[in-house]
């Protein structure tokens, strides 16, 4: 049973007020709020547990190494990934990405193409042109529709025995569209290219599983869906990821070191140089609790029932254009109204206690394929209600009022 | 022309009639319709003021020793913000602009817009009006 005001509970921020108002927080896409159990997670893990792990002989450190490793095995579970030396801890989405594109040269040659598309956050086309001009490959860029879904027919013109890796976000931070990340995958796979599915906005929000999806590579940050920021995860193939080297040197993945030469550890301590982020590794296990306990297919079903609602509520406004209006998105309403600058709406909506994001949510390619400044952005996640969709909507309107 | 003290002090005053955020608000993108609008031949890439979210274009002229901007914004509030600016510091020799101090903005109520980290960048709307100064300054000495 979906409770939201019981689910609303357990999350202490949302009873703090903005400019005298009560939080309306519908910046989800830009991070998730936590809950108690979360917050509790770091606290415990700092009173009663905090050891360096995977080195110390003494029971602290045993007791941190067992519940950072038990964190490990929930996101396994959780994403039902084959094996835990598949869950790459790193520090974040980006840098997921990163870890994968910095060590891609052993994967695309010269002259091959790296397809990205046109919807992806700047965190997915940047390491990508860093990687092309490092190896002398082309970036090629799959286009957006009108209506903010993916040209497929121009992905597969685009895909050939050239193409060395395909890189798309599953779920657009701009628009919120899920891309058909299934048969981009599986296309790709038939020219033998490589995948990495960014899954920031994916991850906390849908059922994901890895096998079922057969990326090569996926990468996710902890913050989205709950848990604390500092901490990511990279998800590859076995032989992939054995494949690559590390984007890091340092303690822990190592198996030998001499002057003369150096042996890596296996997986998944070869990418997890230095001390980690052990306290966002165990909080995010919690996280992952906490989404189990409500049931990631309810959480979706509410989101889903919220976007309905606030699609229908933002189109009462006059003058209102959503980017990305399509069925088949996340709870992400990206949208202007009539020509006034997301950024004048956004002030006031912030003065009336409404958290939108406005700008060009670090996706640039986008806003100028729409050719606009940038959108307003309401976000929205299973502890928010559509009243607060109710009061979004008169800000707003209030807004337009003193600006027109 | 006015001290710039004496402006920025008028303008803290006209703002102290307001006893809420959202007619204060209302009160600035009034003066925002009143900002001397930049030439079309100024408003080009290079005159854009980088860190703010919205665009904003400033444009400086040297008349008579006095320096008189002109500028415009994309967004209404930005707008606002920047003919405040413009109002107090425009038509006053360079260096008084560059002697200026900025409290009033404080005064006013737009304080939280003064944070270096906000969007709107306020911050740097004030240095860019300040560079222009230091620039036609060296040109007088």
């Amino acid at each position: 049973m979906f409770e939201v005001q019981k689910i609303r509970a357990d999350f202490p921020i949302l009873n703090r007020e903005v400019n005298g108002k009560p939080l309306i927080y519908f910046d989800n896409a830009a991070t998730s709020q936590k809950p108690q159990q979360v917050i509790d997670a770091i606290v415990d893990y700092y009173q009663n547990y905090n050891a360096n792990i995977h080195r110390g002989v003494h029971a602290l450190s045993q007791e941190a190494t067992d519940l950072f490793e038990a964190a490990r095995e929930k996101v396994r579970t959780f994403f039902n990934i084959p094996q835990a030396k598949q869950v790459i801890f790193t520090a974040g989405n980006t840098h997921s990405i990163n870890a994968v594109a910095s060590g891609a040269h052993v994967f695309v040659k010269q002259g091959q193409d790296i397809i990205v598309s046109a919807v992806e956050h700047h965190s997915n086309i940047v390491p990508w042109q860093m990687l092309c001009e490092r190896v002398g490959a082309h970036l090629k860029v799959i286009p957006v529709l009108d209506h903010g879904e993916l040209d497929m027919d121009a992905y597969h013109n685009l895909l050939s025995e050239n193409t060395a890796f395909v890189v798309v976000n599953h779920v657009s931070n701009a628009l919120g569209v899920t891309n058909p990340v299934e048969e981009i995958i599986e296309a790709a796979h038939k020219v033998n290219a490589l995948t990495l599915i960014d899954g920031a906005q994916s991850c906390g929000h849908m059922t994901l599983d890895m096998q079922a999806l057969d990326a090569d590579f996926y990468t996710m940050a902890a913050h989205k869906m709950c848990g604390p920021t500092g901490i990511g995860i990279l998800y590859g193939k076995e032989e992939l990821l054995n494949t690559l080297p590390p984007y890091q040197g340092g303690g822990e993945m190592i198996d030998q070191v001499s002057f003369e030469e150096t042996t890596y550890a296996g997986l998944p301590h070869k990418f997890e140089a230095g001390t980690p982020n052990i306290a966002g590794g165990i909080a995010l296990g919690a996280a992952i609790d906490y989404l189990n306990e409500i049931g990631m297919n309810h959480i979706a079903a509410y989101e889903h029932e919220l976007l309905e609602y606030g699609t229908n509520r933002l189109k009462e406004i006059e003058g209102v254009t959503i980017y990305g209006d399509v069925s088949n998105k996340a709870a992400v309403i990206s949208f202007n109204i009539a020509a006034l600058h997301p950024y004048d709406l956004g002030t006031i909506v912030d003065k009336l206690g409404v958290a939108v994001r406005t700008g060009h949510h670090c996706a640039q390619p986008v806003m100028d394929r729409f050719q606009i400044p940038g959108t307003i952005r309401a976000s929205f996640a299973f502890y928010n209600t559509k009243e607060e969709i109710d009061i979004l909507v008169q800000a707003l309107q209030r807004a337009v009022n003193m600006l027109a | 022309m006015a001290q710039i003290e004496d402006i920025q002090n008028e303008i803290v005053d006209e703002f102290s009639m307001f006893d809420d955020w959202m007619q204060r608000y209302e009160y600035m993108i009034d003066l925002g319709k009143s900002l001397p609008i930049i030439e079309d031949q100024y408003k080009t890439d290079d005159k854009i003021i980088k860190g703010c979210q919205s665009k904003v274009w400033v444009h400086a002229d040297l008349k008579d020793d006095k320096i008189f901007f002109t500028a415009d914004s994309d967004a209404i509030i930005t707008k606002g913000i920047i003919a405040i600016l413009v109002r107090a510091w425009s038509g006053q020799q360079p260096q008084a602009i560059i002697n200026a101090n900025t409290d009033f903005i404080d005064e006013i109520g737009l304080k939280e817009h003064l944070s270096p980290t906000r969007a709107n960048g306020l911050v740097s709307m004030i240095k860019q009006l300040k560079m222009y100064a230091v620039a036609y300054q060296s040109q007088l000495n």
